[in-house]
């Protein structure tokens, strides 16, 4: 709910200045996106350029219509506003166009670093970075002379102090909801303990391995910490427990992180008591068990060059380094935008840069291991099959899925 | 009616008939027996924030479009689909077979292939719900029907209203409802002291909650049929019976009943079909942890970040085998009684 108002109140602030900026187009504009606070802003501010029609679409099942939205020619939108994982599908499918000469021509105030150079062509442009990472309690763990978790162990310690303490039952929170929210949380256990998706340069899969064992024997252990629910747990309702002071630890993601405090119906104890931290590592291993994303936005390639010169023009009004000095704009992302300097929201993305967190891989075949982890892992999670057994099973649907997919023979 | 007055009648129909029945089932047809091209993959340098560049691999455009361009349709590749792990799992089946010392261990194992684990929830919900929802429906209509006059409107909008909710905010209604922190899933906890009972993290608990669901949405559906057909019953027959000295009972047994059969036999063809691709509550409930159909995997092939058509062609394939097979006793019925009627 309060992202919404965050997101209003970020947009209100938002044209009351790109106004003066006079964005003008001269052709359609169409923006498919998900859907939280910083995405919203930039939609906000494409939508703010005059001349001609800026329609978004800004939704959590942005996935599920991008492609199609832009397969059409004259595709429906001109651009979709993607991440790590998300721009492969639309590489994939071979819908969206190289921006270099967009970029040379108006591209003026960006910084190298946010462009996403595939193969030497700039397909997308990121305006922020994000990263899991943990979020805490700070009253609650100094209470009981807890200092921060660096590891998972460390979690699991503070999380059995916190139960026999009696101030929560189950301290524990993630969004380990079956399918792909629990998928994600089990690449960033597995990268943790060093474990590697593919074998080297090829589709094949390598989840069922001793990383991968480690990696789900620790999740159950994290588990045993949880409310019991925790298969239907998404981030929203994850994050609703942690404002709701039901939970004092969890892995979450940056882009969430300015929210935790400012949502609707937060007690007075966790808007004192929250804190951030850098990712976990786990195993003794020096890697963090959580990986690293941008967000960006790409412009399609089935549209005529005017929508697509209008798309870019609008696109970069909404990434504009003016937004930079709104305070509420700032804490809303790890923005990659020239100008923006930190705010304290921006510790744990940072953090986890700085520990050199592995990217979400960008390969044409991840998406499918994905969808197999997160369809597959639940019954080992319900504690129904071995973790041996689970990944044999995501082993055998990814390997059906990338043979129907032509990755594999 | 002359041949071709029924033809120029019949006409539209059957246009649209082949426009919105035929077509579609030729199309997902084809789409199950093809797959998108083999991908040529090359090794490209990829530079992204905060990272830098790296080498990844990535699909080659320019040889996957010439592809594309060649045969649009895809590879053809047969059953192959049908008969992977996602669908039939032949090979692993027979594995299973060949490894396992009993029907146990069979069974167990071929629990864990998700299409055998789709169609033992599935058929579960089916022959659960169908019957449960005639007799519901039936009670409710008979009880509506004794009902003074005065109250019988109010009281059908009441018995209407779960038929009504669209069924996706009828499951999400209840999925709250039995959350550990919901009305239903507290109380639960309470009578049974345990805190950490949950509804939605048990397999069983969660099949009856699905089941509930579906008979508490679809019981209205048989009500409403029963309700309009007790009103074509013929007082006669029942005054006759009640002079024979007939209980109540006796009359639902002997009058009533053989009276409303045919319309049995149409909500159960309707509902078995329904019931067969059971999807609203799996999703509403947040229940594919536990459940799953053929119709939820159609919407997982499709929903994720990488379309899988050809899978999600050869699932709505299967569904129209299993749907043929459940109806097709009622079918035969139905083709008994029209072949009787026309001699």
């Amino acid at each position: 709910m309060n992202s919404k108002i965050l997101s209003i109140v970020g947009a209100l602030s938002l044209t009351a200045f790109s106004a003066a900026q006079a964005c003008e187009i001269s052709a359609r504009v169409s923006v498919v996106g998900n859907e939280f606070p910083a995405i919203q802003t930039v939609g906000a501010g494409a939508a703010a350029c005059k001349g001609a029609e800026v329609s978004t679409n800004l939704t959590a099942d942005h996935q599920k219509i991008n492609v199609p939205g832009m397969q059409g020619n004259p595709a429906e939108y001109t651009s979709a506003i993607v991440a790590n994982s998300s721009i492969v599908a639309l590489m994939n499918e071979d819908v969206i166009r190289p921006l270099d000469d967009l970029v040379a021509k108006h591209g003026g105030d960006l910084k190298s670093s946010q462009l996403i150079k595939v193969n030497g062509k700039v397909m997308a442009v990121a305006f922020m970075a994000n990263a899991q990472h943990l979020m805490y309690r700070k009253d609650v763990l100094a209470d009981l002379g807890i200092s921060v978790p660096k590891t998972y162990e460390e979690m699991l310690a503070a999380a059995e102090k916190i139960r026999a303490s009696g101030k929560m039952s189950n301290p524990v929170g993630g969004a380990y909801k079956a399918g792909w929210n629990l998928a994600q949380e089990f690449n960033n256990m597995f990268l943790g303990y060093g474990g590697s998706h593919f074998e080297a340069g090829s589709a094949n899969p390598s989840v069922n391995s001793e990383a991968g064992v480690n990696a789900l024997n620790m999740m159950k252990a994290l588990s045993e910490y949880m409310n019991p629910d925790f298969l239907t747990h998404d981030s929203n309702v994850t994050n609703a427990e942690y404002r709701a002071g039901n939970i004092a630890l969890l892995n979450m993601w940056g882009s969430r992180a300015s929210s935790q405090t400012t949502a609707e119906g937060v007690t007075d104890a966790v808007k004192n008591g929250h804190a951030i931290a850098g990712p976990m590592t786990v195993g003794g291993g020096s890697t963090a068990a959580s990986t690293l994303w941008w967000d960006g936005w790409t412009v399609a390639k089935n549209i005529s060059d005017a929508e697509a010169e209008a798309t870019f023009i609008a696109m970069m009004n909404g990434i504009s380094p003016s937004m930079m000095s709104d305070e509420n704009i700032r804490t809303q992302a790890v923005w990659l935008i020239d100008g923006y300097k930190p705010t304290d929201a921006a510790i744990g993305v940072f953090e986890a840069a700085k520990m050199g967190t592995t990217p979400y891989p960008m390969l044409p075949y991840m998406g499918l291991m994905h969808t197999a982890l997160g369809a597959e892992l639940p019954d080992f999670m319900q504690g129904k099959e071995t973790a041996e057994q689970a990944l044999a099973d995501v082993e055998a649907a990814y390997v059906a899925a990338a043979k129907e997919k032509g990755y594999l023979n | 009616m002359k041949h071709s007055t029924f033809i120029w009648f019949f006409s539209p129909t059957a246009l649209a008939m082949l426009l919105f029945i035929a077509f579609p089932i030729v199309s997902v047809l084809v789409q199950s027996v093809h797959a998108p091209h083999k991908a040529v993959l090359i090794e490209v340098e990829t530079c992204t924030p905060l990272v830098g560049c790296t080498k990844e691999t990535s699909i080659d455009q320019e040889a996957t479009r010439e592809l594309r361009e060649k045969k649009p349709i895809g590879r053809f590749i047969g059953l192959e689909i049908f008969t992977d792990r996602g669908h039939l799992a032949i090979s692993e089946v027979k594995e299973i077979w060949s490894g396992s010392e009993n029907f146990n261990e069979f069974f167990k194992k071929i629990g864990n292939l998700p299409f055998y684990r789709a169609m033992a929830f599935t058929l579960t919900f089916t022959f659960i719900v169908t019957p449960l929802v005639v007799i519901v429906g039936f009670l409710v209509a008979l009880n509506v029907n004794a009902l003074h006059e005065r109250l019988k409107g109010v009281v059908v909008f009441f018995s209407l209203l779960p038929f009504v909710i669209t069924p996706l905010i009828g499951a999400l209604v209840l999925f709250w409802m039995i959350d550990s922190r919901g009305i239903l899933g507290s109380a639960i906890q309470w009578i049974f002291a345990d805190p950490n009972l949950s509804l939605k993290a048990s397999t069983g608990l969660m099949w009856i909650s699905l089941i509930v669901y579906g008979v508490w949405h679809a019981a209205p559906f048989a009500f409403v049929i029963f309700y309009a057909g007790l009103q074509t019953l013929p007082a006669d027959q029942l005054e006759a019976a009640q002079i024979d000295g007939a209980t109540r009972t006796q009359q639902v047994r002997y009058v009533v009943l053989p009276h409303l059969m045919p319309l049995v036999s149409f909500v159960a063809l309707i509902q078995l079909m329904d019931n067969f691709r059971v999807f609203e509550p799996i999703v509403g409930f947040n229940a594919d942890a536990h459940a799953q159909s053929l119709s939820w995997f159609i919407f997982n092939d499709l929903g994720g970040e990488t379309r899988q058509f050809s899978s999600a062609s050869a699932t709505s394939v299967l569904t129209i085998i299993g749907v043929t097979i459940l109806l097709l006793p009622v079918l035969r019925r139905t083709w008994r009684d029209f072949m009787e009627k026309s001699t």
